[in-house]
């Protein structure tokens, strides 16, 4: 084992319990690591992404626009203009000479075409280097199309995913205070950080429509520009994910005074401490929302708990690792494996924080695994170490999962499945369910191995 | 015919070439593929590749920063292959530029022979480097990049003659190189295939979590190319110089260029090569293969004749297919491709002369939303290519035959059979039975016999 992780990764892995937690993260990725970080770009447009009237051009060649081509399950209630791939493709005689005019013609004809409520330009690593002059090409373009058309400087090459979301949240603050916001009920939130996933945030917006709460903006699941412009009118901001859009709750505080709090409507608890926390907010104004809320996480849980007894009986004791991008969802997951009586035995992130860890290794039973960026041996050895039965993780994870005969579940931007709100934890448990329960595990050989060994 | 000359791109028809030539380099045996750039390039190939072969696919990275797109990549360069060296122990490491690396100007050359003299008294693997910067071509061209890297710097000698045929496929799927390898067996001949993925990316299921998967084109192989007696490399629409034609110049190798073995004619052609250089008649299981072709050709024909075909993807399986197309009575009426420049129209006319009763228009350099554009107005029976015409088959209702690569809507991509007479029988049966399936779902009654 000691010969899949390389010495300089060494301080970026730690397990619960031997000794005090000291661990690196937010570091550049190691050269030769084949860490599962993608980059500065990816950040930006995995936030950006979902703003579905809005127009998502990548300057640059066109690798960067096409493996980013519809690839999430963030679904739209109307316009889908997110769903397509626009790219300048920048071709050589456009990086020898720059490719300021290609980029206006570019938006030119796209703006005329698909008449966008904005535009969104995309920087990759490229346009860095040639050095391009994306602030004035959009200033320009924006005064003779008279919609916003808004620089995103996300050079691949300039960190990690989290300064991507930095880059994303500059560019949205820029649409915030356009609209008017006279109507907007004192009882309203923005929802921050869910990108509507198989229609996630509809569930979640039901939620809050029982409990009479108003969402001014959802940022940026089925998201639209006009909301976005009118989201400081919001009282209060609702944050989910690992901090994606943290910064912009954060601008917003700051320049309009409205306060945020971070939630998650991943699993049982987390779920329904996020509607208390926000009736709690909002009870000085309306002081029956506790009780409609306590209503409504009544019903939800009286409908899930049996379903849930059922697959319990299944999973108790099974053993799960997670490998996720933003922590914070793990802290979420965590919990939600123990609903089902799992044991949670190793949790890795691509972009923790300090504190993210220090919260992990709090919540976490002794012995657990917790790795910051890792990579595909590191995570098979500790698969196999660990002997897990489930593994969480994204497309990227799946077969090392997969050629080790362990169970899958696809829990980041790409699902289609809606894991969120309560019937998503039911979602959740069902296919958690049927990926530890199905035969084929028998035949895989490593674990028949085991079985042979055991027998 | 050209399209309507756009700026902008809207959903492209193609990938860049760093892709391309980290999955040449798969097929390598004991080879890792290395990307000289930032870190999400290699990120975001490798969950584009997995999608379609749903393999483990680790591409390591110089992950570059900031600071080394400013002051150069050398260090970082250096640095990873020594960890990947100690990590996955690789025979091979392939290096392939990206745009960033390109355009800071990175002599890679350079830097690995000074990895070289560094590093001399550890134990080096190969280390074979390729060009690709992504705003120059499409991925098919880092594809035969790095196949033209492979011979040219691994074949230095010439080999002692050995009597077998080197094979370079193009972009094909695993069970087509599985075929393929089966063909030269049958025929007595030996083959070196380069490269070969057809194991490593789609491997068995195994005990435990292989580094790098067995299989691909053993180096050593490669070595020996130049003691071939000939090469065939697929293809009517690849670049002057190839892997084939430097055998040729360097060693003598004959280079036999021929299309892709798709449907009845190109694979005679293919058949008939093999017979030339091996000398013996091709066997008997193949004749009857070729003698159900035919007959199935003969039991379809009235379901598919005078269907109106788009085809789209890599210029030489869209070559392959309109030929193959053609035998079938399909008239493929556009054929579309992201890359340029490299004789689509010819290779059209020359494989359907004689056999097709129209000539598709030709697009090239193109993305969706032309062939869309054009296509919509066409009004097409069948959309033939991949997974990404999905969108568009769907608005116009009409079956969408995934062929290629990426397949990532549907299972199975990496074994779908393209080549030989079995292939052009499995993909018969699929555009058959699609076309029945349509006129099933579309009818009142829906018929129970066809």
């Amino acid at each position: 084992m000691t010969d899949t992780i390389l010495d300089e990764r060494k301080d970026q892995i730690h397990r619960t319990g031997e000794g005090a937690l000291d661990m690196a993260c937010n570091r550049e990725s190691l050269a030769g690591a084949v860490s599962q970080r993608a980059c500065v770009f990816c950040g930006s447009r995995v936030v950006l992404y979902p703003i579905a009237d809005a127009l998502h051009l990548v300057h640059g060649p066109i690798g960067c626009a096409v493996y980013t081509w519809d690839i999430r399950g963030a679904l739209s209630s109307g316009p889908e203009l997110h769903r397509s791939s626009f790219s300048t493709d920048l071709q050589e005689m456009d990086v020898i000479f720059g490719g300021e005019k290609k980029l206006e013609a570019a938006l030119d004809e796209l703006i005329d075409r698909h008449s966008p409520k904005a535009a969104f330009v995309y920087s990759t690593c490229i346009v860095g280097i040639i050095g391009d002059d994306l602030e004035a090409v959009c200033r320009k373009m924006t005064e003779k199309k008279g919609i916003p058309v808004l620089p995103v400087q996300s050079e691949g090459f300039k960190g990690s995913k989290r300064e991507g979301y930095l880059a994303a949240c500059k560019a949205m603050f820029k649409l915030v205070g356009t609209e008017d916001t006279s109507d907007i009920s004192p009882l309203s939130v923005n929802i921050l950080g869910d990108f509507n996933l198989a229609g996630e945030i509809w569930i979640i917006r039901e939620y809050f429509r029982k409990m009479g709460v108003e969402v001014v903006a959802n940022i940026t699941g089925d998201g639209r520009v006009k909301d976005i412009g009118r989201s400081h009118g919001a009282a209060l901001n609702l944050v989910q994910c690992s901090g994606a859009t943290l910064d912009l709750a954060k601008m917003i505080e700051e320049e309009y005074g409205k306060p945020y709090m971070r939630v998650s409507y991943l699993g049982i608890e987390d779920m329904a401490d996020s509607l208390y926390q926000v009736a709690d907010f909002f009870k000085d104004v309306d002081p029956d929302i506790v009780k409609r809320t306590e209503e409504l996480v009544r019903d939800e849980l009286s409908k899930l708990m049996p379903e849930l007894a059922v697959m319990r009986k299944d999973l108790e004791g099974k053993k799960v690792a997670m490998y996720v991008g933003g922590s914070f969802k793990a802290f979420s997951l965590l919990k939600a494996f123990r609903h089902l009586g799992m044991k949670v035995v190793m949790v890795g992130s691509q972009t923790g924080t300090p504190e993210d860890y220090a919260e992990l290794e709090r919540i976490s039973d002794p012995g657990t695994i917790l790795v910051d960026d890792a990579n595909p041996l590191e995570l098979s050895a500790f698969i196999k170490e660990k002997d897990v039965d489930i593994f969480v993780g994204g497309v990227k994870e799946r077969p090392i999962a997969f050629k080790l005969g362990v169970g899958f579940c696809d829990h980041n931007h790409e699902r289609k499945e809606a894991l969120e709100g309560f019937v998503g934890m039911l979602n959740f448990a069902r296919e958690i369910h049927s990926s530890a329960m199905s035969p084929v595990w028998q035949f895989a050989p490593r674990r028949a191995k085991r079985r042979k060994e055991k027998s | 015919m050209s399209s309507k000359n756009y700026t902008s791109t809207t959903n492209a028809c193609k990938l860049c070439t760093p892709l391309g030539a980290s999955l040449a380099f798969r097929g390598v045996e004991g080879a890792i593929p290395f990307l000289h750039g930032s870190q999400g390039c290699a990120t975001y190939m490798r969950r584009y590749i997995i999608s379609h072969y749903r393999e483990p696919v680790d591409i390591a990275s110089s992950a570059l920063g900031e600071k080394h797109a400013i002051y150069g990549g050398a260090a970082n360069l250096k640095k990873g292959i020594l960890n990947v060296m100690k990590k996955y122990e690789p025979e091979l490491v392939g290096v392939a530029t990206t745009c960033l690396t390109e355009t800071i100007g990175d002599n890679v050359p350079m830097y690995l022979k000074e990895f070289h003299d560094e590093f001399g008294d550890l134990e080096l693997p190969e280390i074979v480097e390729v060009s690709t910067p992504s705003y120059n071509g499409t991925h098919t061209d880092g594809w035969h990049g790095a196949v033209r890297s492979l011979v040219e710097q691994l074949c230095t000698e010439k080999a002692e003659y050995d009597g077998s045929v080197n094979i370079l496929p193009n972009m094909v799927s695993c069970e087509d190189v599985r075929h393929l390898r089966d063909i030269c067996d049958r025929f007595g001949l030996k083959s070196t295939i380069l490269p070969d993925i057809s194991d490593t990316l789609d491997g068995p299921a195994l005990e435990d979590y292989v580094k790098i998967p067995s299989g691909g084109t053993p180096i050593e192989s490669i070595k020996k190319m130049s003691g071939a007696a000939a090469t065939i490399e697929f293809g009517r629409c690849l670049p002057g110089a190839t892997g084939g034609t430097s055998l040729q110049k360097a060693f003598n190798v004959p280079n036999h260029r021929i299309g892709l073995p798709i449907g009845l004619r190109e694979t005679d052609n293919f058949f008939d090569k093999l017979e030339a250089i091996s000398g013996i008649d091709t066997p008997v299981s193949y004749e009857r293969e070729r003698g159900r072709l035919i007959d199935a050709y003969v039991d379809g024909h009235k379901y598919v004749f005078g269907k109106r075909a788009v085809v789209y993807g890599e210029e030489d399986l869209v070559t392959g297919l309109c030929s193959f197309l053609a035998e079938i009575g399909v008239d493929v009426i556009l054929a579309g491709t992201g890359a340029k420049n490299r004789g689509l129209g010819k290779a059209i006319k020359d494989v359907t002369k004689g056999v097709a009763r129209n000539e598709p228009e030709i697009h090239e350099g193109v993305d969706f939303h032309d062939i869309a554009e054009r296509a919509g107005e066409l009004q097409p029976d069948l959309l033939i290519g991949h997974s990404k015409g999905y969108k568009y088959a769907k608005a116009w209702n009409i079956p969408l035959i995934r062929i290629g690569f990426p397949v990532h809507d549907r299972f199975g991509g990496q074994r779908i059979l393209h080549l030989g007479y079995k292939g052009a029988l499995s993909l018969f049966d699929q555009i058959v039975n699609a076309v029945l399936e349509k006129k099933q779902a579309d009818s009142q009654i829906g018929y129970g016999y066809m």
